[in-house]
C-alpha cells in the first residue's frame, strides 16, 4: 500500500499536519511570552483572562481529537466521550483537593471540606493515593481507559454496533453523572471538587501557572495529534478505516474487528481522560454536570464542524465552536445562542458533511485532479461510511 | 317473586323505623332542652348530652349556638332559644321565628371550661346519628382516631340502627379502637375487637394494637401479636401491590413517551433526538388551549384535554413531517448524523419555546375528572395516573389498529421490512417516511398532552424522556410495538421495586446498568426483527 506517498487526500494531509504542528508550537511558545514578557499597556500584551480561555480550548480541542479518532476513524460514534473527560477530570480534581490541606474552611489535614460537612471521619478508599501526583496523573489515564476497555469490551464482543452504541454510551454517561450527583458517592455531590490552592507546588491561580498549564496543554494537543497521526497512518489504522468503511467484509477478510475498535476506544478514553486532567486546574472546579448528555453530542458537533477523520480539523472545530459559545453567551446575543448551535449541527450534517477542514481538503484534491489529470475527470474521495 | 317480597318487606320496615325515630327524637330534644333553663351547670350538662343523643337534626344548631354563647333561656316560660347575629329570636327546638315578643328575663344559658369540653365531644359524635351516610362514615373514622370512651354510648346507639354496611363496619371498628383502650372492659370483648381491627389491617390498626401485648393479659396478648404479625404481612403485600401499580403508572407514562419514537426508529431507522421536543410541543398546546377556554368559555375547562388531544397530535405532527421534508429526508442512510441533526432541532425547538412561552413552568390544570383519588383495598389510586394508564392502553392499541388494519400502515409495514421491495412494488416510500414520521410525532404530540397533566410544562420537558425513551426502544426492541410496550412497563415496575430498596437515583443508575448489559446479550433488544431486514 504506497497511497500515504501518491493519494493526494494523504499527501495535503501531512503538509496539514505540519502546518497544524507548527502552528500549535508556535501558539504554545508565543502566547505565554506575549502574556507575561510582554508589559499590560503594549498592543501584543495577551491578557490572562485570554490565556485561561485558550487553555481550556486546548483541552477541548485534545477532546475532539480523541473523539474523531474513533468516529472518523473507526466509525465508533460515542455519546459518552464527556465521561471519560470528566473522569480524568475528577482525578485530577483529587488531586487538587488532597493538596488544600489545613487550608480548607475546617482545616482538617486529611479530609477535603465537603467530607468534614458530611460528618466523615475517613478518607473513603477511592481517595487513597491522590496526594501523591503520579498517583493521580496515572489515575488520569488509568480510570478512563479501565472503564473504556470494560465497557468496549462488552460492546463490541456482542456487536453492539452503530445508534445502539451510540445509545448505550449516553446511557453510560447519563448513569455516572446520576452517580456523582450523589452526596454519598464520595465525589463531592453535585458541588463537585474546587477551591484549589496549589499543583505541584505551584498557586493555582498564579499568572505564571496559567501560562505554564496554557503551555503544556497546547503541547499535549501535539503529543495527542502525533499520537492520533500514527495511529491511523500505521497499518492498524487501514484496518480502522477498513472497519469504518465496511465492518462485516472486514471481519470476513480474518481481521478481528472487535480487537482493533476496542484498542482505539480504549486509547481514545485515555486522550479524553488527559484532556479533563488538564482542563480541570484551569478552569477551577469539576462537577458532575460535566457527565450531562448533551455536553458529549456538544463534543461531537465540534468533530462533525471541523471535519471528522482529518484530525487538526476535529481541533480547529472544537476551539472555532467554543470560542462563538464564549462570544455569543457573553453579550447581548445570549438568547440567540441555541438557535446558533442548533442551526449549525443541522446545517453542517446536511449541508456540510466533510465539515469546514474536510471540505477545504477536498475541494483542494479535487482541483489538484483536475490540474493533473486534466483528460480524466476527477474522481471525488467517497464520503466515509457511517 | 321472593326478591319483590322481601323488598317490600324492607321498604316497610325502614319505613316504620323512620316513623318510631321521629316521634321519639322530638319528645327527647324538648326533655334536653328543658335542662338548660334550669341555670346550673350540671342540668346544662346533661342537657348537652340529651341534645347529642337525641339524634334531632337541630341537635348541632342547637350545640353550636351554646358554644357561641347565643342560646338564651327564659326561666318564666321554660322556653330555650336561639339568638341570631342580628339579636332575633327563633325557637331552639323548631327553629321558627317566634311570634310573641320577647321574654323580660332573656339570658344565656352560661358554660365553663368543662361544659366547652362537653360539648367538643358532644358535637363529635353527633354526626354518627346523622341522615347522610358520608357524614355517619366520617364521623365513625373520627371517633377511630379520637378513640374517646365518652363517644361509646352514641356509637352503641349508631351501630344498632345503622343499614348501611360500610358505615356499620367504620363504626364497629371504632367501637374496637375504643374497647381497647379503656379501662374495666372483659377480656372477650377486647378478643373480639382485636380481631375487628384484624380485619382492617391497616396501618392506623398496626398502631392501634402495637402496645397491647406489653399491657394485657396472656389471652389477649397472644390475639394482639398474632393479629400484628397477619396486618405486617397484609401491608407488605398490598405494598407490592402499591409498587407494582406505582411501576404500571410509571410504565404507561414510558410508552407513551416512546412509542411515537418506536415507530420512527423501527421503520426508518432515524435516530430523532427531537422526539422529546414533539411531546413538549404537545404540553404547550394542552397549555394554550386552556388559556383559550380560560379566555372565551371557562364552563368548557373540562373538556379541555379532549380539546388538546386532537390539536396536539395535527400540530406535532404537522412539525414533525416538516422536519423530515426539510431536514431528515436528506439524511436517510446516515442514522448517526441524523442523530446530531435531530439534536440540534431539539436545541433550536427548545429555544422557540422559550422565547415564545417564558423559560418558567406553565400552569396546565387538571380537568375535575382527572384529581382526587380513590382507595382500593390497601392501595391509593390518583385519578390522572389512573386515565393515564388507561388513556395510554387505548393509544397503544389505535396505533396497533393503524399499522395493521389500514392502508397506511400496510404499506409502513411493507417499507419497514424490505424498502427497496415495497419501492418496486409501487409504494412512494418517501411518503411513507414523512407520513411515518408525522404519524410517530402526532403521538409524541398526545402523550405531551397526558404528561401535561404529570409533570411540569417547561422547555425542558422533553429532556427529561428522552434518554429514557430511547432506553424503552432499544431495551424492547425495533419494529416492533409490542416490545416496546413490554419495555416499558418491565422498565417501570423494575424501576419502582428497586426504588424502596436502593433509592430513586440509585435504583435508576441500577436500571441503566442492567439495560446496557442486556443490549451485550441481546444487542436488537427483547423483540428483536429476524430475516433481511436485521441489515438494512
Amino acid at each position: 500500500m504506497t497511497h500515504a506517498a501518491t493519494h493526494p487526500l494523504i499527501r495535503s494531509l501531512d503538509r496539514g499536519a505540519v502546518l497544524f504542528v507548527a502552528a500549535m508550537a508556535t501558539i504554545a511558545v508565543a502566547v505565554p511570552v506575549l502574556n507575561l514578557a510582554v508589559p499590560p499597556t503594549s498592543a501584543l500584551h495577551v491578557s490572562t483572562y485570554l490565556v485561561a480561555l485558550f487553555g481550556k480550548y486546548a483541552c477541548y480541542a485534545l477532546l475532539a481529537l480523541s473523539i474523531d479518532l474513533i468516529w472518523g476513524y473507526c466509525g465508533i460514534l460515542s455519546l459518552g466521550h464527556g465521561a471519560f473527560f470528566a473522569l480524568g477530570g475528577y482525578a485530577m480534581g483529587m488531586y487538587l483537593m488532597r493538596q488544600i490541606g489545613t487550608r480548607g474552611v475546617y482545616a482538617n489535614p486529611i479530609l477535603p471540606d465537603f467530607m468534614v460537612f458530611l460528618n466523615w471521619h475517613e478518607l473513603p478508599f477511592a481517595w487513597y493515593g491522590f496526594q501523591h501526583f503520579a498517583y493521580a496523573a496515572l489515575m488520569v489515564v488509568l480510570v478512563p481507559g479501565a472503564l473504556a476497555f470494560v465497557f468496549g469490551w462488552f460492546a463490541f464482543r456482542s456487536r453492539v454496533t452503530g445508534v445502539y452504541l451510540s445509545i448505550i454510551t449516553q446511557a453510560l454517561t447519563y448513569a455516572l453523572m446520576l452517580g456523582f450527583f450523589r452526596n454519598n458517592f464520595g465525589f463531592g455531590g453535585n458541588n463537585g471538587l474546587t477551591d484549589f490552592k496549589d499543583i505541584l507546588g505551584f498557586k493555582v491561580e498564579a499568572e505564571t501557572t496559567r501560562a505554564a498549564l496554557f503551555s503544556i496543554s497546547c503541547l499535549a494537543v501535539i503529543l495527542g495529534f502525533f499520537v492520533c497521526r500514527t495511529v491511523v497512518s500505521s497499518k492498524l489504522g487501514k484496518v480502522l478505516i477498513a472497519i469504518r468503511d465496511a465492518e462485516a467484509r472486514t471481519r470476513f477478510l480474518g481481521y478481528r474487528v472487535e480487537s482493533y475498535k476496542l484498542f482505539v476506544f480504549t486509547l481514545s478514553a485515555c486522550i479524553a481522560g488527559i484532556a479533563g486532567a488538564l482542563y480541570v486546574p484551569q478552569v477551577g472546579i469539576i462537577n458532575p454536570s460535566e457527565f450531562a448528555p448533551g455536553n458529549s453530542i456538544e463534543e461531537v458537533i465540534w468533530v462533525a464542524i471541523g471535519g471528522r477523520g482529518t484530525l487538526a480539523g476535529a481541533a480547529i472545530g472544537a476551539v472555532l465552536v467554543n470560542y462563538a459559545k464564549t462570544y455569543f453567551t457573553s453579550g447581548i446575543l445570549a438568547p440567540y445562542w441555541l438557535y446558533i448551535l442548533g442551526g449549525l449541527f443541522i446545517a453542517v450534517t446536511v449541508l456540510l458533511p466533510r465539515g469546514i477542514v474536510g471540505s477545504l481538503l477536498h475541494w483542494t484534491a479535487l482541483r489538484r485532479d483536475r490540474a493533473s489529470a486534466a483528460a480524466e475527470e476527477g474522481v471525488a474521495e467517497p464520503l466515509p461510511a457511517e | 317473586m321472593s326478591f319483590g317480597r322481601a323488598c317490600l318487606v324492607a321498604l316497610l320496615f325502614v319505613f316504620a323505623l323512620c316513623v318510631g325515630h321521629t316521634a321519639a327524637r322530638a319528645a327527647t330534644v324538648d326533655e334536653a332542652l328543658a335542662h338548660f333553663t334550669a341555670d346550673d351547670f350540671d342540668q346544662t350538662e346533661i342537657g348537652i348530652n340529651e341534645v347529642a343523643a337525641s339524634g334531632n337534626p337541630r341537635a348541632e344548631i342547637i350545640l353550636r349556638a351554646l358554644q357561641n354563647g347565643q342560646l338564651m333561656f327564659s326561666a318564666a316560660r321554660k322556653a330555650v332559644y336561639i339568638q341570631d347575629d342580628s339579636g332575633k329570636l327563633v325557637d331552639a327546638a323548631t327553629g321558627q321565628a317566634i311570634a310573641d315578643p320577647s321574654p323580660d328575663d332573656l339570658d344565656n344559658v352560661r358554660i365553663n371550661n368543662r361544659l366547652r369540653g362537653t360539648i367538643d365531644a358532644a358535637l363529635g359524635t353527633l354526626t354518627l346519628l346523622s341522615k347522610n351516610p358520608a357524614t355517619r362514615y366520617k364521623a365513625a373514622q373520627a371517633v377511630f382516631k379520637s378513640h374517646e370512651p365518652s363517644a361509646l354510648p352514641t356509637l352503641e346507639k349508631a351501630i344498632a340502627q345503622e343499614a348501611d354496611n360500610s358505615v356499620k363496619q367504620a363504626m364497629e371498628q371504632a367501637r374496637a379502637a375504643i374497647l381497647l383502650n379503656m379501662p374495666g372492659v372483659s377480656d372477650a370483648q377486647k378478643l373480639a375487637a382485636i380481631a375487628v381491627l384484624r380485619d382492617r389491617g391497616d396501618q392506623d390498626a398496626l398502631a392501634l394494637l402495637s402496645d397491647l401485648p406489653a399491657r394485657e393479659s396472656p389471652t389477649v396478648a397472644h390475639a394482639a401479636l398474632d393479629a400484628i404479625h397477619a396486618i405486617q404481612a397484609r401491608l407488605a403485600e398490598w405494598d407490592a401491590v402499591q409498587n407494582a401499580w406505582y411501576g404500571v403508572s410509571l410504565g404507561s407514562v414510558l410508552l407513551l413517551a416512546a412509542i411515537g419514537l418506536a415507530i420512527t426508529f423501527g421503520v426508518m431507522g432515524v435516530i430523532n433526538m427531537a422526539h422529546g421536543e414533539m411531546v413538549m410541543l404537545g404540553a404547550y398546546v394542552t397549555f394554550a388551549v386552556q388559556e383559550a377556554i380560560r379566555g372565551y368559555d371557562p364552563a368548557l375547562f373540562d373538556y379541555s384535554l379532549a380539546i388538546a388531544i386532537p390539536l396536539a397530535f395535527l400540530f406535532s405532527g404537522i412539525v414533525g413531517i416538516l422536519i423530515e421534508r426539510s431536514i431528515i429526508r436528506f439524511l436517510y442512510g446516515r442514522p448517526l448524523e441524523t442523530l446530531l441533526a435531530t439534536w440540534g432541532l431539539s436545541l433550536v425547538l427548545q429555544q422557540a419555546v422559550r422565547t415564545i412561552f417564558g423559560a418558567d413552568n406553565r400552569n396546565v390544570g387538571n380537568p375535575s375528572f382527572m384529581s382526587g383519588a380513590f382507595n382500593l383495598g390497601g392501595i391509593t389510586v390518583t385519578n390522572n395516573r389512573l386515565w393515564i394508564v388507561c388513556f395510554a392502553l387505548v393509544v397503544f392499541v389505535a396505533l396497533i389498529g393503524i399499522l395493521r388494519f389500514t392502508r397506511l400502515g400496510l404499506e409502513m409495514r411493507a417499507v419497514t421490512q424490505n424498502r427497496a421491495m415495497a419501492a418496486s412494488m409501487g409504494i412512494r416510500t418517501s411518503r411513507i417516511d414523512a407520513l411515518t414520521f408525522g404519524l410517530g410525532s402526532g403521538i409524541a404530540g398526545i402523550a405531551g398532552v397526558a404528561l401535561s397533566q404529570i409533570d411540569n410544562v417547561s422547555p425542558n420537558l422533553g429532556q427529561g424522556y428522552i434518554i429514557d425513551s430511547f432506553m424503552v426502544v432499544v431495551f424492547g426492541g425495533v419494529g416492533n410495538l409490542w416490545g416496546t410496550f413490554v419495555g416499558s412497563f418491565l422498565l417501570g415496575i423494575a424501576n419502582k421495586f428497586l426504588e424502596p430498596y436502593a433509592g430513586a437515583v440509585l435504583g435508576k443508575i441500577t436500571i441503566l446498568v442492567l439495560i446496557i448489559l442486556f443490549i451485550q446479550k441481546r444487542p436488537r433488544g427483547l423483540f428483536a426483527l429476524k430475516g433481511r431486514a436485521v441489515e438494512a
